[in-house]
């Protein structure tokens, strides 16, 4: 089957590495015997309903997020759209934190978020740096996810808004709540890169399962399991990173 | 108020640490003595710098700062007695420590960390700087590629009043700074034939006054090249300095006109790949403003041997190991690029740690456009702290796992490199920073070359 990925600002938002996770998400689906077919969508390029089976948005620099932040604010319809629809989404740092409500920067300027995900991020003192290890229950299953975090913004979940993981080592989504990342369904926003999916192949495999429902219009596939050696040991190396040199929550 | 030592006495005290660093195996000494020196007088950089009779140049890029000093110093060491952190310890303390090193140096030559260099120039005073290039690399420490480019500009706009900058105009956020300098000097390079597309993710793409995206004549080496805004009209600076007719010689060499204001010559220069064309003019400008004449120029950098890493052949017993440092996408990209060109070869031992200096971060890997190089290699060897990272981005990248071999230890990579090479054949080794320091570690105790801090001397 053909899952089509619109991704979003490719050229503005790439900075750790986002192409490393089209590329495992290509690679896994394709051992399913699916195709990955990913759309660039630039400043501009609309979105519509039944487009696309995954959105993804990347992280960038404060300079290069300032100058879609308009854009992506102004499809906070299309977007919501395209989710109430079942298609799946992945965010990543930046991303993650355009499509809450705002991001205030240090001289308090306000970015405009998109408002899909239930949180406001806020420039702090100083950046969240480091490894990083979190404790994921997605849909009854439970993994760890390791990645990288580097992030001035300190993003505040709503009450009740259900995070992506909790922090084992390192910042997440604060420094502070324990929390990390957020999930709306089909929607999942984290700030772990490293890049994400490489290293947690779980959690690629999961975004597939959701972006095929919506491709075939059915429940999310089961998945035979692959065996994953390189990437479990990748994976381990990064957890072990995150217990030793991860950030502390204050 | 603590009164300090007087100078002489702390520079004893400091060069003993250097000398018992040494003594201890503890690594070259190339910082501690710096370290001390700072701990009795927090001052005294100032007051070693404020001595040098001709001053002080510092050189400061993501990529190549290592090799242009090298240059540099290979230009100028004929008439002027220098000070020099040629062991690439370049925070404040290495720049401390190789003022310590030499009595009666004349001239301050120092390659700078780009994050340090706003420190060091503020204490050392320079009567020159020299800018290369700003990429994206160890996003881990220093932030992001803007915060940089910041400090350099409020760093240029404070140097002192007779102060040069001597800018890489190919770069739009280096080259910006020409504006800001009271005396600046552009450097660049003009041959279109060498022009290849905006790599993937490349950094400064974006107009630095309006945001735009730049249109490109010809983009050299990632987002270096010739550029204009074709909204505001921003365009690269007119260039004082260019590399013009450039010949790329695979992996041996290169040669490329050098046009100065006042002279035209050609260069024959004993290394590959562009970004050493871009080094070379950048050392060339720099050497210029320090007195440097033509003839000078020309034999330095025609007689410059490759900074120990970056490009350095190592006869290991009847096999030759060839270094090249990959630490960051610009620089690995321009590696797999100069491979290709000299006809890559059948094996490579690619090594990533993940050390600070060398990036917590190991994202970057996935930025590097390793795919045409896998594409030609028969097997690579992947090792290092984060080997597996790095297998699994070959793998994704669409190399067939069972041609990766993972072997973590670096010493143990290193020999089943060589054991795959026959006599008489090339090794190509391509680590990241302190992997490089420890092979090359490796290869010295074997008694294949020497120490770091030796060959620096």
């Amino acid at each position: 089957m053909r899952i089509v990925v619109g991704h979003l600002y490719p050229e503005h938002l790439n900075i750790y590495a986002d192409r490393g996770n089209m590329a495992v998400l290509a690679r896994r689906a394709a051992l399913r015997g699916h195709e990955l077919e990913v759309r660039p969508l630039g400043v501009g390029e609309p979105i519509r309903p039944g487009d696309h089976d995954l959105l993804y948005v990347g992280g960038g620099q404060d300079r290069e997020q300032a100058l879609i932040a308009p854009d992506l604010a102004a499809r906070r319809r299309s977007l919501a759209e395209a989710l109430a629809d079942g298609a799946a989404l992945l965010a990543v740092c930046g991303g993650y934190q355009l499509l809450g409500r705002f991001y205030r920067g240090h001289q308090g300027a306000e970015l405009p978020g998109a408002g899909i995900f239930p949180h406001e991020t806020v420039a702090g003192q100083g950046r969240l740096i480091g490894d990083v290890l979190i404790a994921c229950e997605l849909d009854g299953e439970r993994w760890n996810v390791a990645g990288f975090e580097n992030h001035a913004g300190r993003t505040r979940l709503d009450a009740g808004a259900e995070p992506l993981g909790r922090v084992v080592a390192g910042f997440g989504n604060d420094g502070e709540s324990g929390f990390e990342g957020c999930r709306v369904g089909r929607a999942i926003g984290t700030y772990l890169h490293g890049p994400l999916l490489p290293r947690n192949p779980w959690l690629a495999d999961w975004v597939l399962r959701q972006a095929l429902a919506h491709a075939s219009g059915s429940e999310p596939p089961a998945f035979e399991p692959l065996p994953d050696v390189l990437e479990r040991q990748a994976h381990e190396v990064a957890a072990r990173r995150a217990y030793a040199r991860g950030g502390k929550l204050r | 108020m603590r009164v300090p030592l007087p100078l002489p006495l702390e520079i004893a005290l400091a060069r003993g640490a250097g000398r018992l660093s040494r003594l201890a195996r503890r690594g070259g000494g190339t910082t501690i003595p710096g370290k001390i020196l700072w701990l009795l007088d927090p001052r005294a950089i100032e007051r070693l710098a404020a001595r040098l009779p001709l001053g002080s140049a510092l050189v400061s890029a993501t990529n190549g700062k290592t090799t242009t000093t090298a240059m540099v110093a290979e230009i100028v060491q004929r008439r002027v007695e220098l000070a020099h952190n040629s062991a690439g310890a370049n925070l404040v303390s290495g720049v401390a420590s190789a003022l310590l090193a030499r009595d009666g140096a004349q001239l301050g030559l120092f390659e700078v960390d780009e994050g340090a260099l706003p420190e060091v120039a503020r204490r050392v005073r320079p009567r020159a700087v020299c800018l290369g290039n700003l990429f994206r690399d160890q996003l881990d420490r220093w932030g992001e590629l803007e915060l940089v480019a910041d400090r350099w500009r409020a760093m240029v706009a404070e140097l002192p009043r007779d102060a040069v900058t001597v800018v890489n105009g190919d770069d739009p956020q280096v080259g910006y700074l020409a504006e800001t300098a009271r005396r600046a000097v552009v450097f660049g390079l003009d041959d279109p034939r060498h022009a290849t597309p905006l790599p993937h993710a490349a950094d400064s793409r974006w107009c630095v006054r309006c945001g735009t995206p730049y249109r490109y004549e010809a983009a050299y080496v990632g987002h270096l090249g010739d550029y204009a805004c074709p909204a505001c009209g921003h365009v690269r600076p007119a260039l004082d300095l260019v590399a013009r007719a450039i010949e790329l010689d695979g992996l041996e060499a290169s040669s490329f006109d050098l046009v100065t204001p006042d002279w035209t010559r050609r260069i024959r220069l004993p290394l590959p790949g562009l970004y050493n064309v871009y080094n070379a003019t950048g050392a060339a400008a720099l050497a210029r403003e320090l007195g440097a004449s033509a003839d000078e120029i020309v034999r330095g950098l025609e007689g410059f041997a490759p900074a120990f890493g970056r490009f350095e052949r190592i006869a290991v017993g009847d096999r030759e190991v060839v270094v090249l440092l990959v630490k960051n996408p610009a620089g690995g990209n321009e590696v797999v690029r100069t491979l290709l060109a000299g006809g890559p070869p059948p094996r490579a031992v690619v090594a990533l740690n993940d050390a600070i200096a060398d990036g917590q971060d190991v994202s970057w890997i996935w930025d590097v456009d390793w795919e045409p190089l896998l594409a030609r290699l028969e097997g690579v060897v992947v090792t290092g702290s984060r080997a597996a990272e790095l297998a699994v981005r070959f793998v994704y990248g669409g190399f067939d796992a069972s041609a990766v071999e993972l072997v973590p230890d670096l010493e143990g990579a290193l020999d089943r490199g060589l054991e795959l090479t026959p006599a008489g054949g090339r090794l190509f080794v391509l680590p990241t920073y302190t992997a490089m320091l420890a092979l090359r570690e490796v290869v010295t105790a074997r008694g294949f070359t020497r120490p770091y801090w030796e060959d620096a001397a």
